[in-house]
């Protein structure tokens, strides 16, 4: 599966280590939700380092939609929440 | 549904819709290109950019540093005088300085992490543009439309994503250092009303250095006046030389503005 964290690039993440991410999402999550900045800087750090150290970076000249997309490693409760309201971030 | 699934969602939205307008397939290949050349001199831009600042916080940390010797070298003249009270004020104004050169470092640090990720997405951005130029004319050559409909869309979903993630890096960097550039700004103009000294204009003297400057003078004048009357013969432009080890460069200096009054 291929996982892109903004900013970084897409790295290839073997399947088996989806369950592992999927935990580590839901934490990330829940500090969203919780509006908790400490344990959400905490759970997106060791999201994207589980990603960078078990996946490989994908081939740069290969174009290919990523099946995962996550916030960059500097983002903020408020980023990511203004990502994922319609006017976000993300340049149109 | 899961925050990543969300976020994917959202974004590559985001990212395509950028390329969902021309009417005819290739014209949507060409389109598309033209904006990813766009975005490639907006990168390089942007690198110049952050890279301009960086030096600029550079070069305010080292005048802040060279304030600061300066100040330390003041403080010990100081005492040496005996002037405890104006020893205290140089540190005073030294350790102010400190904690404008610490938040400087780290602005310094967030600037270099931002250049090193703007060239990263720079050359991932130049890769995937030439891979593009060449599938793109691959796909134009072989033109069926119902077959390169399909894999024009594959390499616009991807090329779409990409330009998403590097435009989004970019306008991150231009945030950052646009706050940057402002406090880099203020700065500047405390250096410019003197608040924080001008140290690339050794002329302007601060009051610390005028009362040293004054003291040494007087110091100067009772050792000519001493050495006249110890016994005379002795030219009294040498007598402030045996004040130099303690004043220094600012003794030499008096040495020098005496020499051409008298």
């Amino acid at each position: 599966m291929i996982v892109r964290i903004l900013g970084e690039g897409q790295f290839d993440v073997a399947d088996s280590a989806v369950d592992r991410l999927n935990a580590l999402d839901a934490q990330v999550e829940s500090a969203v939700d919780a509006d908790d900045t400490e344990a959400f800087s905490g759970a997106l750090a060791e999201l994207l380092d589980v990603v960078r150290s078990v996946g490989v970076p994908h081939d740069a000249e290969a174009i290919d939609v990523s099946d995962v997309v996550l916030p960059p490693a500097d983002a903020t409760v408020a980023e990511v929440r203004e990502m994922l309201s319609d006017d976000g971030l993300i340049p149109g | 549904m899961s925050l990543w699934k969300r976020f994917t969602m959202i974004f590559r939205s985001k990212a395509n819709s950028a390329l969902d307008r021309a009417e005819d397939p290739r014209e949507v290949l060409d389109y598309s290109y033209q904006r990813q050349l766009e975005l490639l001199s907006k990168v390089r831009r942007g690198v110049a950019d952050v890279a301009t600042s960086r030096k600029r916080v550079e070069l305010q940390v080292n005048q802040l540093e060279q304030q600061q010797a300066k100040l330390q070298t003041q403080a010990q003249k100081a005492l040496d005088m005996g002037r405890e009270d104006l020893a205290r004020e140089a540190l005073t104004r030294k350790s102010a300085l400190t904690s404008q050169i610490n938040d400087l470092k780290t602005q310094h640090a967030n600037l270099q992490g931002e250049e090193e990720k703007l060239t990263l997405a720079q050359q991932r951005l130049n890769a995937k543009i030439e891979s593009f130029r060449t599938r793109k004319e691959t796909i134009k050559a072989n033109y069926t439309a119902a077959q390169a409909q399909t894999k024009i869309n594959e390499a616009l979903s991807g090329i779409g994503e990409e330009m998403g993630d590097v435009g989004m890096a970019i306008q991150r960097a231009e945030d950052k250092t646009a706050n940057m550039q402002a406090r880099a700004g203020a700065i500047d103009e405390l250096i410019a009303s003197g608040a924080l000294e001008d140290v690339s204009n050794p002329g302007g003297q601060d009051d610390i250095a005028r009362e040293l400057e004054s003291m040494s003078s007087q110091a100067d004048v009772e050792a000519e006046l001493a050495a006249l009357k110890g016994g005379g013969s002795k030219p009294a432009i040498d007598a402030p030389a045996q004040d130099g080890a303690i004043l220094d460069a600012e003794g030499s200096k008096v040495e020098g503005t005496n020499g051409s009054q008298s």
